[in-house]
């Protein structure tokens, strides 16, 4: 079943890109979309179905190099399991979506074909997508993490046509290799220490590399704290967070369910995947877990900040995208990973609800993706305005506090009001996050306001921009509306079907996450965990499941269950314990942002004009994204180039091309003055006289050279 | 068959001999004459090669299909392949026939060009399977001739002061090791590599390495580091490497499509040969010496060349600083001396044999429709040519070492094991994944991408059934061999564990100091 669910999207993929001349493009839509169905349904069962225990289906053999070796492999743990049921579902709906969307496309012209290609790259993203997540190891988690990349940066420059489109194609593979770059030397390092890129032998490693000074560069450093920064490194490029996330909100250049797919549910969840993944190392480097939660928990500010003024609607929910992938870090940060997790499943469905509305709405506006052109559209697309309402409701995190809680045992809300709730409590409850704690309840007042904006200025009001568009705006086709339903659905209850699993209740996340029972037996064992755990544990052979029931090492050792907590981690326990204020806090914040929202949207549209102009510094920063695409291109794009063409004009031409070519210039062109004057004839002459001179030197040195 | 290697390489001489003798005429039939007799010779070594492969035995790390005659002179002819070889061996006698279909629409002096590329092609099968130096620098010196011709007499404008360049830069660096070669047999008294039953060859020689002075500079590693150097300025031109690349950019441009192809995917690759069949066995202690220093030139090259090819206007300018960069990389990972470097060195010889080929067939394409490797010119090619387009972004994508290609597990591997030798040189090397990225697909961006406005492209006509064969192998088999390295890994590992094991040992006695265990708890 496994395999299928990860080699049928490929299988798709090839057929519908290379043979829809045999089964029409028609056929190819068919095909794919309908092999996503299935594979999501079997995603389901998978899911529905595991009990936590770790399971690895070995595929083929792959590369094998001395001690290096890694294998085509599955492997099935409650991580991989989410990620599953994440992936396949907003495929397929985003696949169904697309019939819709990509019918009658106004960048090509009569007769041109594209749809085809267009769910051959769907279908293989979708591929590269789960071998990433059911890798295990992580060689084969850097091909799925490239194919995304690669699938990404195809769909970005979709419109091959569109200089921008191609712009914004490139720049995010080079910024994803910038992570790239330090994910590969994380990868490195990890081999170097523990002799293995699988993660059935670096895990039960990880407290040894915690107490390992690992020489890097210019000095000693703690083992696992490099590795998690390396590591982190790659996580933020793919992820978008602050630094590298400048690709994002040009990869919008993308049709919209693309955007959906892959630059809002799934691809840019990766980064957060791994740090998820990678929970053994950080649990044992405090230092790198560190820079993780501040960089998301700033990225989570930053990002909010600019989509407040953004006006594309398709950049608004860019720049909120990257801000929720920071909240989703900060959790990792703090080492609550379920709920980074949990957010990260939560968010796939509303944020790719978000997106497809977005496309809806795009579609009925003739491609207009300014929003300062829409305006009181509520009644020309209802459907669309409803599920658009119920994504923001979660993304915005709306529910009712502690009423839930008390009569059903989970908080009763959207989606996002469970699972961001749970990662502001676990930040608060791990140690020294006040800075994170602040950022994120700040971050969560300016979601509730850019989200709402979006709604009110599109939905609200009166019709603005062009009167021809409006008046033929429509709703979408069912194949367009049914996915947004299926999501609308997950927006509303994903988070309270789950709760309890991620972050609620400490017997519920055990048996999901397959944790150990007891808190003692893990703190006994996580203090010795060395070298004769190891031995055990990392003693693993293929196709079989993990040796987890070792006796009395009914242990806390990294890599029993699918995510890992040292017993000195109790953000979980500090946050279920948090006190009222710190529970209410991101309500707090999301109802002043709603009501900001309103007031300047709704009661009083000309404020936020006035606003802009009373502040016109603050306002030009933000709307120009703190400037970073500016000061990057000053700082490092040109400044490369420039050194390219110093290097070949004045390295090479002069310098080289100059000396060491020095005795040979007066040659050259002696030879080549005299050549040109003779007819090829003449090369063959001193081509023979080459055949000749080296007969003389060999014969000269036989000759010479003695007895034999 | 005791002769299967020399049968091998000499097939395809012969069949150049007899288009000299009995071919006559310049007229389209003897054209097309010529050219299949050369087909059919390249693809007869290939397959024969075939033979030499399944007849092979990897876990015997020793010479096989060994031959030895005396020859003229007192001079001895020894071939011999081991796991380390073969898979030289193979890619040349693997692409050859590519090369000649990719000639199949040249018109002047066909015979001639037939003969040169039929000459060049014993000449580089010798190089691979010589186990005497002597053989060796004569087939490593002569393949020089063909190739100046085909770059003097088929290449574009330039060609003449590009023929000159590449001549006297690459005769230049043999010198070097022409020197090298006479001190050993001085000192040795023989240039047998491999030995025999009862003498040793060189391969298993110590050459001398106490300190010795040298007008008064004491040299450490004596002999070995003198040896090593002769050796290493012929491969490091060969190679070549950075400070002494430019004649490869200059007859990159000039040569031929065909010639391109074969420069870059297989006579370079005598070079990183040498490294492993003469440099490391030979001289382990001038390699523990010197080798720092080989990685860092090789260190800057990949920087250096990946900045500029970002800022060329010529095509094939742009592929042939690539070019550059990922030889470097095989340098570093054959330096390293370890398993993965070297495997992954390898690994990439074989993977940039493809892709480069693939790359400079690409340009020849559209230069063969439009007459120039002008970036500027092209644009928006995909509108008119979609095959293309999917043909060229593969092998772009192959180029920047993407995941299920065999550059990746080449350009993985050698990173790997440069990790485990020097953090600073993986760091900067690792580089090179974002500085290739970035010269790739711009270039790829500006000539395939975008709308096609030209007026002079507007009838540019897609990939014919010709050259769609020529690029199918070439695809299938970087895929293959990245998504199963294995089928490289098994023919070339025992081979390298051996090459590594001996390195290792050598040097552990030489400096026991130098190799305790590097990592630090």
């Amino acid at each position: 079943m496994l395999p299928f669910i990860v080699l049928a999207p490929l299988a798709a993929s090839i057929i519908a890109g290379f043979g829809w001349r045999y089964i029409t493009e028609r056929g190819a839509q068919i095909l794919t979309t309908a092999v996503l169905f299935l594979a999501c349904l079997l995603s389901w069962i998978v899911f529905l179905t595991f009990d936590g225990h770790t399971q690895i289906i070995p595929v083929m053999r792959w590369i094998d190099s001395g001690s290096f070796e890694a294998q085509w492999s599955i492997r099935l743990d409650r991580l991989t399991a989410i990620m599953l049921v994440v992936i396949t579902t907003v495929s397929s709906l985003v696949h169904l979506y697309s019939i819709g969307y990509m019918e009658n496309d106004e960048n090509w012209k009569e007769g041109e074909h594209y749809k085809a290609r267009f769910f051959a790259y769907l279908s293989f993203f979708t591929f590269a997508m789960l071998s990433l997540v059911t890798a295990n190891n992580l060689v084969q988690l850097f091909f799925g993490w490239e194919g995304v990349g690669v699938a990404s940066y195809l769909l970005i420059g979709f419109y091959y046509r569109k200089p921008s489109a191609n712009a914004a194609a490139m720049k995010a593979f080079i910024v994803n290799r910038v992570g790239d770059f330090g994910f590969a030397l994380g990868i490195f390092a990890i081999f170097y220490l523990t002799d293995s890129v699988n993660f059935d032998v670096i895990f039960p490693q990880a407290p040894v590399m915690g107490d390992t000074q690992l020489h890097f560069l210019w000095r000693s450093w703690n083992a696992a704290d490099v590795i998690g920064v390396l590591l982190f490194i790659g996580a933020a490029g793919k992820s978008a967070q602050l630094f590298l996330h400048t690709w994002l909100p040009d990869a919008m250049e993308g049709p919209t369910p693309v955007s959906a797919l892959i630059h809002a549910a799934t691809m840019v969840t990766a980064g957060v995947f791994l740090v998820c993944r990678m929970s053994p190392i950080y649990e044992y480097a405090p230092a790198a877990a560190m820079v993780v939660l501040v960089i998301g928990a700033s990225t989570a500010f930053f990002a909010a900040t600019v989509g407040l003024v953004q006006n594309d609607i398709k950049r608004v929910i860019a720049y909120s995208t990257c801000s929720q992938l920071g909240y989703m870090f900060a959790a990792a940060g703090a080492g609550v990973y379920s709920a980074a997790m949990f957010h990260l499943m939560t968010h796939a469905f509303f944020k790719a609800l978000l997106f497809l509305c977005a496309g809806s709405v795009i579609t009925a506006m003739h491609h207009e993706q300014d929003m300062r052109a829409y305006g009181g559209l509520r009644r020309k697309i209802p459907f669309t305005f409803w599920m658009m309402v119920i994504g923001t409701l979660a993304i915005t995190g709306t529910g009712i506090p502690f009423v839930g809680d008390a009569l059903f045992g989970v908080p009763l809300g959207f989606a996002g009001f469970d699972s961001k709730d749970a990662i502001i409590e676990g930040v608060w409850g791990a140690d020294g996050a006040g800075y994170a704690f602040w950022m994120l309840v700040v971050a969560a007042a300016f979601t509730a306001f850019y989200s709402w904006r979006l709604i009110f200025m599109t939905f609200f009001g009166t019709p603005r921009g062009d009167r021809h568009a409006h008046e033929h705006a429509k709703e979408s086709p069912l194949v367009m509306l049914i996915p947004l339903g299926v999501l609308g659905v997950g927006a509303v209850f994903a988070g309270m079907v789950w709760y309890n699993s991620f972050f609620g209740s400490h017997a519920d996340m055990t048996r999901f996450f397959h944790l150990p029972h007891s808190a003692e037996a893990s703190a006994a064992a996580s203090h010795g965990g060395s070298a004769p755990t190891i031995a055990t544990t990392g003693d693993v052979s293929p196709g079989t499941k993990l040796a987890d029931e070792a006796g009395s090492a009914e242990a806390n050792v990294p890599g029993f269950g699918a995510i890992f907590l040292r017993s000195e981690n109790h953000a979980i326990e500090n946050a279920h314990a948090a006190p009222d204020w710190v529970k209410l806090s991101p309500f707090i914040a999301m109802l002043l942002g709603t009501l900001a929202a309103w007031i300047m949207y709704i009661r009083s549209p000309a404020l936020p004009g006035r606003l802009a102009e009373a502040n016109r510094p603050l306002y030009l920063f933000l709307l120009n994204k703190w400037y970073f695409d500016e000061i990057y291109d000053a700082v490092l794009v040109k400044p490369t180039l420039a050194m390219g063409r110093f290097l070949w004009r004045w390295g090479d031409g002069v310098v080289i091309d100059g000396t060491i070519d020095g005795l040979a210039t007066r040659v050259i062109p002696y030879l080549t003055g005299l050549a040109k004057r003779l007819q090829s004839g003449y090369v063959y002459t001193y081509a023979f006289t080459m055949v000749i001179g080296i007969t003389l030197l060999v014969t000269w040195m036989t000759l010479s050279g003695g007895a034999h | 068959m005791d002769n299967l290697l020399s049968i091998i390489t000499f097939i395809p001489s012969v069949a150049a001999l007899v288009l000299a003798v009995f071919l006559r005429g310049t007229d389209e039939a003897a054209q097309r004459n010529a050219k299949y007799v050369a087909l059919l010779a390249t693809t007869a070594s290939f397959i024969i090669s075939l033979f030499v492969l399944a007849g092979f035995d990897p876990s015997n790390t020793g010479f096989q299909f060994q031959e030895n005659y005396r020859w003229i002179l007192g001079l001895h002819y020894k071939m011999g392949v081991d796991g380390i070889s073969i898979s030289f061996v193979l890619l040349t006698t693997f692409l050859m026939p590519l090369v000649i279909l990719a000639c199949w629409n040249v018109t002047t002096r066909v015979k001639e060009y037939m003969m040169a590329f039929l000459i060049l092609e014993t000449l580089m099968l010798g190089v691979f399977m010589s186990l005497d130096l002597v053989l060796f620098y004569l087939f490593f010196e002569g393949g020089l001739i063909p190739m100046f011709l085909i770059i003097g007499i088929w290449g574009g404008k330039d060609r003449v002061y590009a023929a000159f360049k590449f001549f006297i830069y690459t005769f230049g660096g043999s010198i070097f090791m022409l020197v090298a070669i006479i001190a050993i047999y001085r000192v040795t008294g023989t240039t047998d590599m491999a030995g025999s039953a009862n003498s040793g060859g060189l391969l298993t020689h110590r050459f001398n390495y106490q300190t010795f002075d040298v007008l008064g500079i004491p040299i450490k590693g004596g002999l070995q580091t003198l040896l090593w150097i002769g050796f290493f300025i012929s491969f490091a031109v060969k190679m070549p490497l950075w400070p002494l690349h430019t004649w490869l950019p200059a007859a990159h441009v000039e040569a031929p499509t065909a010639g391109s192809v074969v420069l870059a995917a297989v006579l370079l690759k005598m070079a990183d040969y040498g490294f492993l069949r003469f440099t490391l066995p030979m001289f382990p202690v001038g390699t523990q010496i010197l080798g720092p220093i080989a990685m860092a030139l090789a260190v800057v090259a990949i920087i250096y060349t990946s900045l500029v090819a970002l800022v060329q206007q010529d095509m094939k300018k742009v592929i042939a600083y690539s070019s550059v960069a990922h030889m470097a990389f095989v340098l570093v990972g054959i330096f390293s001396g370890t398993q993965q470097g070297i495997e992954g060195g390898i690994m990439l010889v074989i993977a940039h044999g493809f892709v480069s080929a693939g790359l400079f067939l690409c340009v020849g394409v559209i230069y063969d429709r439009m007459h120039t490797r002008d970036i500027a010119a092209f644009g928006g090619l995909v509108n008119r040519m979609p095959v293309y387009a999917l043909v060229f972004m593969f092998f772009t994508l192959a180029n920047v070492g993407l995941p299920g290609t065999a550059n990746f597990i080449g350009e993985f591997l050698i990173l790997v094991g440069a990790f485990q030798v020097s953090t600073w040189v993986a760091m900067f090397a690792t580089t090179a994944i974002i500085l290739s990225a970035a010269y790739a697909l711009w270039l790829y961006r500006r000539v395939v991408f975008g709308d096609l406005i030209k007026e002079s492209l507007k009838g540019i006509k897609d990939l014919d059934l010709r050259e769609k064969f020529i690029f199918a192998p070439l695809i299938a088999l970087t895929l293959l061999f990245g998504v199963y390295p294995s089928l490289v890994t098994d023919l070339v590992g025992p081979s390298v564990a051996d090459l590594v094991n001996d390195v290792t040992a050598a040097q552990a006695a030489f400096d026991p100091a130098a190799l305790t265990a590097p990592m630090q708890h």
